[in-house]
């Protein structure tokens, strides 16, 4: 699997992420600069970090997802290449257009970092065929603004085109709104999109897939796509 | 421009006294400008030039064959072993916080984040120490939110995980909070950068932000007392901008990876001018500035602004000859201001030029080293007389748990931690809520198997009664907390927060404190490295409680040998190591005294500093040997309090049979000692291993604490210990 994670001004977890790939395949991948609107033809995985991309002044994403390299992160999707965003990432994608809906403040106001835990609410996709149906996930947050919002008509296409990959829920398994940390809509973490070839998600897989720091439940998603992918 | 006369009222504005007026004016030969007084206004401050410390900081013990790096630069490095260095520094932002707590917080973390990645290490963990004024005082709601999500709005943005710190509550910190903020980086012990300029010639650049009109004056605010218009200062404080900081760390790390830089500084308190001349004075060089060229935020700012503006994000390096394109080729590409403003010259003396102008000529030695310095009278605190038990109320000890877990002082920070980011970088082992926080290293060849172990201490009970005390157990605790991971302690840095020191009694306070670092010091070979001083903390008069926050480092040789403070399993045994050989004994300033009988008298537990080191050095063998992995100090609160939090963190009861019930037993204070768990089928080994230094006195198991017959469920605990911040701040 050859990946490339996208290095925008104020991306902080690039590092994070490059070392959770280079353990998942064995090489480092390449760190992409935002300036750079040409992507390598062969790349199988193109992965938007966590952060503060350009300070997320204007709105989180807004100002990355018009930059020069997600220009060619659009061309990559369309072509079917997997685009994985992480947190920042996630609202990237969703200000790119590659992802639909809109990651609002969450509803406490606070910047919110925990684990939290995440029902797999599909294992059809590259991302998440190596967790069980059902498998609830030990993951952390940390954000400001993973609180999803969208409208009816997208609410009822992700349900119907099993397009929801997590949902906010208790250790358990159940899908509460106590078990909610942002006030997202329908406890919903992370997205498909329609090709199923994108996936955002506003947890960080990266941070609990090393059991040196309390866990591993974040890794199966590198580990599908490397199966996938290779 | 227009010249400003210097009257008797505009050198009382720049915070001279008549005395250093004349030291003035006998240095230059002649009446200085405006922007001449400026600078000497803000390099003599207390702030900058530690005029009242330092006598006593040279006091202080800074040595021991790890250490690189004692106080006098950015920040302190000690060896960690394979080549890395730890480079660490704790830096005050008391005042500005006060006045507007979001910025002032905020920029404190900026400060202190710079001093770090300056010495040309990455930062890779923040922490942070607080006080607060009573929970109820009608500023405090406000200045904890103010401050956590400054604090976090900086950190987080930055990318650099905020991991651990303390948070006291006392009214004697109602007109006055502070926040402590520290940093800890890693660099490579052969890629260190310095701010002593050298090379006759050699090209002084500015990178980062512009220069605006923010911070002008705030070393002399933060060098004087508060009254009643102190919110008038609100525009002295700084606005921080942490992704323009983000960028300025990638852009000076990857410039240092060049062999361009001989000096670089960032610029701090007393900003342009500060750095300069520091870098300046070193070298034993001088400087001409063309203030013209430095990049400006706004339009008609003059010479005066400019080099007393402590606009945020900015750095000053000196370069090698001709390597300017390889620096602004960097800048540049992180999109950053780059701007060669002047240059060093062998005249000694600071000259700067405004458009072809001289607008200030001063020579640099004067006023940079011999800056004044007193020796100001002190008076050693009265010793408090000790409390008699007999005299101390006894409430049953369920109730006295409740209490104590829900109060100011014990309650669960975890409303404050989750709004920092503690996790980015992939590294921290050990999460806000332990002894220490732990952080693997991962230096620039890669992850390893080892960690940094850190913390911040202090009691300002303690040594509100008594100074001496207050400075030894401050030390001791950081010593006892990095040790309770199970990490060998490195070194120190100082936050010395006092109030006026022209009170005799409050420098006595600050003498003391220093007089009890240096003995912990001495005795658990555990230097200071770096500091940052902290006066005039006082409203109206009324100075804040003697606060000397130490933070320590300590290194963990294998992460695999590691304890923290949960309890792991059901059915282990719980042993005491240190202290009394019976039950504890004292009572004076603990937070029971406080909190169950509603007085801060007494005398503080005293600190047997040979003892100290004795158990500390035994527990931490059993960790560092693997045969505990549980372990937490006794500290605030005591005994019962520590096996709570060990309870709470693991979920599991515990039900103790060798401790008394009595308040002093359960409660006391007494220092040096530890609580660990050991597997039931080890415990008879590790006692008869450690002989009368230890004693059995519980087990694990159950879902309540349970002694002489009586229990209380953990669920209670947990909603005390975990309820009393939310609530407070409306969030629950």
């Amino acid at each position: 699997m050859k990946a490339a994670v996208i290095v925008f001004p104020g991306s902080n977890c690039d590092r994070d992420v490059a070392v959770s790939l280079e353990r998942t395949t064995g090489r480092p991948p390449l760190m992409h600069w935002h300036a750079d609107a040409d992507l390598p033809e062969d790349l199988d995985l193109i992965v938007i970090p966590g952060g503060f991309s350009y300070g997320d002044y204007l709105r989180s994403g807004a100002m990355a997802a018009r930059s020069a390299a997600m220009a060619g992160v659009r061309t990559a999707a369309a072509k079917g290449r997997a685009v994985l965003g992480i947190c920042n990432g996630f609202q990237v994608l969703c200000e790119a257009g590659l992802l639909p809906g809109a990651l609002m403040r969450n509803r406490s106001l606070h910047y919110i970092c925990r684990d939290v835990y995440l029902r797999v609410e599909t294992t059809d996709s590259i991302f998440t065929g190596h967790y069980a149906p059902a498998q609830v996930a030990r993951i952390p947050i940390a954000h400001h603004d993973g609180n999803y919002v969208a409208d009816l008509a997208t609410h009822c296409a992700l349900e119907d085109e099993d397009r929801i990959a997590f949902r906010y829920c208790t250790p358990a398994g159940k899908v509460t709104d106590d078990a909610n940390p942002n006030g997202s809509l329908d406890n919903i973490a992370g997205i498909l999109s329609e090709e199923r070839n994108v996936l955002g998600l506003m947890p960080h897989p990266e941070r609990l897939a090393d059991p040196r720091l309390g866990g591993t439940d974040g890794q199966p998603i590198f580990a599908s796509l490397m199966e996938a992918l290779s | 421009m227009t010249a400003v006369e210097i009257t008797p009222a505009v050198i009382a504005e720049h915070g001279l006294n008549a005395e250093e007026y004349a030291r003035v004016l006998e240095i230059l030969g002649r009446e200085p400008n405006i922007t001449e007084l400026g600078i000497f206004s803000v390099m003599w401050s207390e702030h900058c030039s530690y005029k009242s410390s330092k006598k006593w900081l040279k006091t202080l013990p800074t040595t021991a064959p790890w250490v690189i790096q004692g106080p006098g630069e950015n920040a302190g490095i000690v060896d960690i072993g394979d080549g890395l260095t730890a480079v660490f520094k704790m830096e005050s932002h008391n005042h500005p916080s006060f006045i507007e707590p979001y910025q002032g917080a905020a920029t404190g973390v900026g400060g202190i984040l710079r001093d770090v990645f300056t010495m040309g290490a990455r930062p890779v963990a923040n922490l942070n120490a607080l006080r607060f004024g009573a929970p109820d005082h009608p500023k405090t709601r406000h200045l904890i939110a103010g401050v956590v999500s400054g604090i976090g709005g900086y950190g987080n943005c930055v990318g650099v995980p905020t991991v651990g710190g303390e948070v006291n509550f006392h009214p004697g910190y109602n007109g006055n909070i502070l926040v402590n903020a520290m940093t800890v980086g890693i660099a490579p012990a052969d890629r260190i950068f310095y701010s002593k300029a050298s090379g006759i010639g050699n090209p002084v650049v500015y990178v980062g932000s512009k220069t605006g009109r923010d911070g002008i004056h705030g070393a002399t605010m933060a060098s004087a007392e508060f009254n009643a218009d102190s919110e008038e200062k609100r525009p002295t404080v700084q606005v921080g901008d942490p992704f323009t900081e983000k960028l300025l760390i990638e852009a000076c790390l990857e410039l240092m990876d060049t062999d361009v830089i001989v000096a670089i500084q960032d610029m701090g308190a007393a900003g342009l001018t500060s750095s300069s001349f520091e870098m300046a004075s070193k070298g034993g060089l001088g400087v001409e500035l063309a203030l013209d060229t430095v990049p400006m935020r706004e339009e008609g700012m003059t010479p005066y602004e400019l080099m007393l503006s402590e606009s945020q994000e900015r750095m000053l390096m000196v370069l090698e000859p001709g390597k300017e394109p390889v620096a602004e080729a960097i800048f540049r590409k992180w999109g950053l201001d780059f701007a060669v403003i002047g240059r060093l010259t062998d005249t000694g003396r600071m000259v700067l030029t405004w458009h072809g102008d001289t607008v200030a000529d001063l020579p640099i030695d004067p006023l940079a080293e011999a800056a004044p310095e007193y020796d100001r009278p002190w008076e050693p605190s009265p010793a408090p007389a000790p409390v008699d038990p007999a005299s101390v109320p006894t409430v049953p000890w369920t109730e006295a748990l409740v209490t104590l877990m829900g109060s100011p002082d014990l309650a669960s920070r975890r409303w404050i931690w989750e709004q920092y980011d503690h996790m980015v970088m992939g590294d921290t082992v050990q999460r806000p809520g332990g002894d220490a926080a732990v952080v693997r290293i991962h230096g620039p060849a890669g992850l390893t198997d080892r960690g940094l172990a850190m913390t911040t201490d202090c009691t300002p009970r303690y040594g509100s009664a008594d100074p001496v005390l207050g400075g030894t157990q401050a030390v001791v605790e950081a010593w006892r907390n990095l040790t309770a991971v199970g990490a060998r302690p490195l070194a120190i840095t100082d936050n010395m927060n006092f109030g006026n020191p022209e009170k005799p009694r409050i420098m006595g306070q600050f003498v003391g404190a220093c007089q009890g670092i240096s003995a912990a010091c001495l005795a658990l070979d555990f230097p200071v490295v770096s500091g940052n001083v902290s006066l005039y903390n006082e409203t109206e008069g009324q100075a804040i409680p003697p606060t000397p926050t130490i933070g320590g480092v300590g290194v963990l040789d294998d992460l695999d040998r590691m304890a923290t403070v949960a309890f792991k399993a059901e059915g282990d045994a719980i042993l005491l190591i240190g202290g009394p050989a019976g039950d504890a004994e004292c009572l004076g300033r603990t937070l029971y005294l406080r909190e169950i009988a509603g007085r801060e008298d007494g005398a503080p537990p005293p600190v047997d500093l040979a003892e100290e080191r004795r158990v500390g050095d035994t527990v931490r063998g059993l960790i560092q040997s693997g045969r505990v992995t549980t372990c937490h100090d006794v500290s605030d609160g005591g005994l019962l309090v520590a096996i709570a939090e060990m309870a709470l963190a693991g979920g599991i009861g515990a039900t103790l049979d060798g401790v008394t019930d009595t308040p002093a037993a359960l409660f006391g204070e007494d220092q040096g000692r530890y609580i660990v768990a050991v597997p039931e089928a080890d415990a008879a080994a590790v006692l008869s291993d450690l002989g009368s230094v230890a004693r059995r006195i519980g087990s694990t198991g159950g879902n309540a604490l349970t002694l002489g017959g009586v229990s209380v469920p953990l669920a209670t605990l947990c909603d005390a210990h975990e309820g009393w911040l939310p609530r407070l701040m409306g969030d629950a």
